[in-house]
């Protein structure tokens, strides 16, 4: 398929523009141009009012949907205790179900973890579809994806979300395969489309540089995975539910996998994307006696201390601390940025969090435009002071 | 062991910068590499082709200008490519490339294990390999951080999770994707790079007829989902600078968290 302009309809008026996600098109003496390094994706043709956007593209009829209903969460758990972002997914849940006035689903598979369903209901899960299987005890991609694809066949979600875990990255684009639908990663933000009904799924692209809005019109379950650490989870205290059992059958010479061991690695801390308080360090700091520093003031607030790529690099901050595109997504209540200039990709990470404080020598760089409050001056007098002073609060109380 | 690589030609979206008036990308001057993921796949391959013998084909789809990835590839290795390139498969979602790149991969045939980076960095969806695995019908493990062993029919890895890893046991065929903790990816050599120029019999480029393909099945027709809006994320707060020496900037910060009750 190709994309062209018809160059007397358009009145110049950069709409396509700004929809086009690949920058491939520019104005040139007042009317849209379309460059070599068009993909043809399509994006720019409903944004054009004129209609000066053509493409010889058969346009697709949107089959009909109506009987699918329903948001299904993907209930995640290890060894029997469920993730948070099960938890996260489905708070957004009921937020999209209610729009809908839809159902909130939970799926639960595993081994002997009938009990959870209680939590999954505390949380706003309408229904819990329980699979128990000794051979569902740890998760296997073939094991989980043939018994999500017989939930979803027998009972036709309208939309299935996952956490975008080890786990749920493993499992999510295997289903989406299976049942034949589109799959939309690492998503930010869900919303109903007021007009469709459908649901639009928001996700930085381009290593955050960029934020794209994507549909699924095509396939039911409309499917996404979502982040830990981005949706707030919402307690429905009194919540009632029913729990469904689903029938398993497994054999193993289908699963194709073995796992012979699973080895938990000790971890230092506390998990970031759970921690009040973060100290997040950049190359500002400098070096391990800056981050000593900042582990001082972290200790004294209740917090963490964390990094950006670089500080993880150089080896100053543990990978599983780092914070942005490439590491983790992060909402504590408070967030203090020392030294980091706030590159977009680091930004993508931390700007959910409830309170940010930024510390640069810089005044320029752009961490200061994502602060709540801002401290221009050197890390080295700024620290031992908030230090100093803290502990004088903390006297205080005592 | 035969062995199929999936690789990617990204743009380097380290060096990606916005224009701060328009709020786009600005694209003149980024260079196109290997998906970095990917050299570590391929460098997996190459090092069990070396262990084990056999053969390894790369595979990437893309726009013409995808043979640099390619040519590198082979510089660090790789035995045959294939290069998937027609208009119809531009504008693809993970639903479209998956299905490409499998019809590919079953227009190959043979392999014992198909290899492949975790996730390339101008999409990071990590969809790919997964997909690809379900529409060939082989298991797969993906975020493997270590290869322990090749057995007659099957592969002992370690996959990497948030916590630790698990040891599994993968019947083959198999599709692995790999993250970069797995191993260090050699560089091409020069005469591989040279080699790879010349010597076009080892490079085939296929489009959607040699894979027997619709053109509604494929790239954007035959996307199941489609981008309908993009824009530069708003990060935007307040941002007040709290000014003085020292001790005054602390103390009025010390005193909005104490106003916020944060400490």
């Amino acid at each position: 398929m190709t994309v062209w302009i018809e160059v007397d309809l358009c009145n110049g008026c950069k709409r396509c523009i700004k929809a086009c996600p690949y920058g491939a098109i520019e104005l040139k003496d007042g009317k849209a141009c379309i460059l070599e390094r068009c993909t043809s994706c399509g994006a720019c043709l409903d944004v054009c009012k004129e209609k000066a956007i053509q493409t010889d593209a058969e346009p697709r009829t949107i089959p009909d949907f109506s009987d699918r209903k329903g948001v299904w969460v993907f209930a995640e758990q290890r060894d029997g205790t469920l993730s948070r972002v099960a938890l996260e997914l489905l708070g957004k849940a009921q937020d999209l179900a209610g729009t809908l006035n839809q159902k909130v689903s939970a799926l639960l598979l595993g081994d002997q973890i009938s009990n959870l369903s209680e939590t999954l209901i505390g949380y706003g899960a309408d229904n819990v579809y329980l699979a128990e299987h000794p051979g569902l005890k740890d998760y296997r991609t073939n094991a989980y994806t043939s018994v999500i694809e017989e939930l979803v066949n027998q009972y036709r979600p309208n939309i299935l979300l996952m956490g975008a875990t080890h786990v749920g990255r493993d499992l999510a684009p295997r289903v989406s395969r299976r049942v034949g639908v589109g799959l939309t990663a690492d998503c930010t933000e869900l919303t109903i489309d007021p007009e469709e009904g459908i649901l639009l799924q928001t996700r930085p692209a381009f290593g955050g540089n960029i934020m794209a809005t994507i549909a699924n019109r095509y396939s039911r379950p409309q499917m996404s995975t979502v982040r830990p650490g981005v949706m707030e989870v919402l307690e429905k205290p009194g919540n009632k539910g029913d729990v469904i059992k689903h029938e398993v059958e497994l054999k193993e010479e289908d699963i194709g996998t073995k796992i012979l061991e699973i080895v938990r690695e000790e971890k230092k801390g506390v998990d970031i994307t759970e921690a009040k308080v973060i100290i997040a360090g950049g190359r500002g700091v400098g070096d391990a006696g800056g981050f000593r520093a900042l582990e001082e003031l972290a200790t004294l607030l209740g917090g963490e201390v964390a990094g950006t790529r670089i500080v993880v690099e150089e080896g100053l901050v543990p990978v599983e601390n780092q914070v942005g595109q490439t590491g983790k997504s992060v909402r504590p209540e408070l967030y203090i940025a020392c030294g980091i200039s706030g590159a977009i990709q680091h930004r993508a990470g931390m700007m959910n969090s409830r309170y940010i404080i930024a510390i640069n020598k810089d005044s320029r760089a752009p961490i200061f435009q994502v602060a709540d409050w801002g401290i221009v001056g050197d890390l080295n007098n700024m620290v031992p002071e908030m230090i100093e002073q803290l502990k004088d609060v903390v006297k205080g109380k005592e | 062991m035969n062995i199929i690589v999936l690789i990617k030609q990204v743009p380097d979206t380290t060096d990606v910068k916005l224009d701060p008036k328009t709020g786009n990308l600005i694209r003149e001057g980024i260079e196109s590499i290997i998906n970095p993921d990917d050299r570590h796949a391929i460098e997996a391959a190459v090092s069990l082709k070396a262990a084990s013998g056999g053969k390894v084909t790369a595979i990437s789809m893309g726009p013409p200008q995808t043979i640099d990835a390619i040519s590198e590839a082979m510089g660090m290795g790789v035995d045959n490519a294939v290069l998937l390139t027609d208009m119809a498969f531009a504008g693809a979602d993970t639903w479209a490339t998956s299905f490409t790149l499998g019809k590919a991969i079953e227009k190959i045939g043979k392999y014992d294990l198909v290899i492949c980076g975790r996730q390339a960095i101008d999409g990071d969806t990590a969809q790919i390999g997964p997909q690809v695995a379900d529409y060939l019908d082989i298991p797969q493990v993906s975020y493997v951080c270590e290869i322990e062993e090749v057995k007659e029919n099957s592969i002992v890895v370690r996959r990497r999770l948030e916590d630790g890893f698990e040891r599994i046991e993968c019947d083959m065929p198999a599709m692995l994707t790999v993250i970069g903790e797995l191993n260090t990816p050699r560089y091409a050599h020069m005469a591989g790079l040279i080699d790879a120029c010349n010597d076009k019999v080892h490079i085939k480029a296929w489009n959607s007829a040699d894979l027997g393909v619709q053109a509604n099945e494929v790239g954007l027709e035959g996307s199941l989902t489609h981008v309908i809006k993009t824009f530069a994320p708003k990060f935007q707060r307040q941002g007040e600078i709290l000014e003085g020496d020292t001790k005054n900037a602390v103390s009025g910060l010390i005193g909005r968290l104490r106003e916020n009750r944060l400490i």
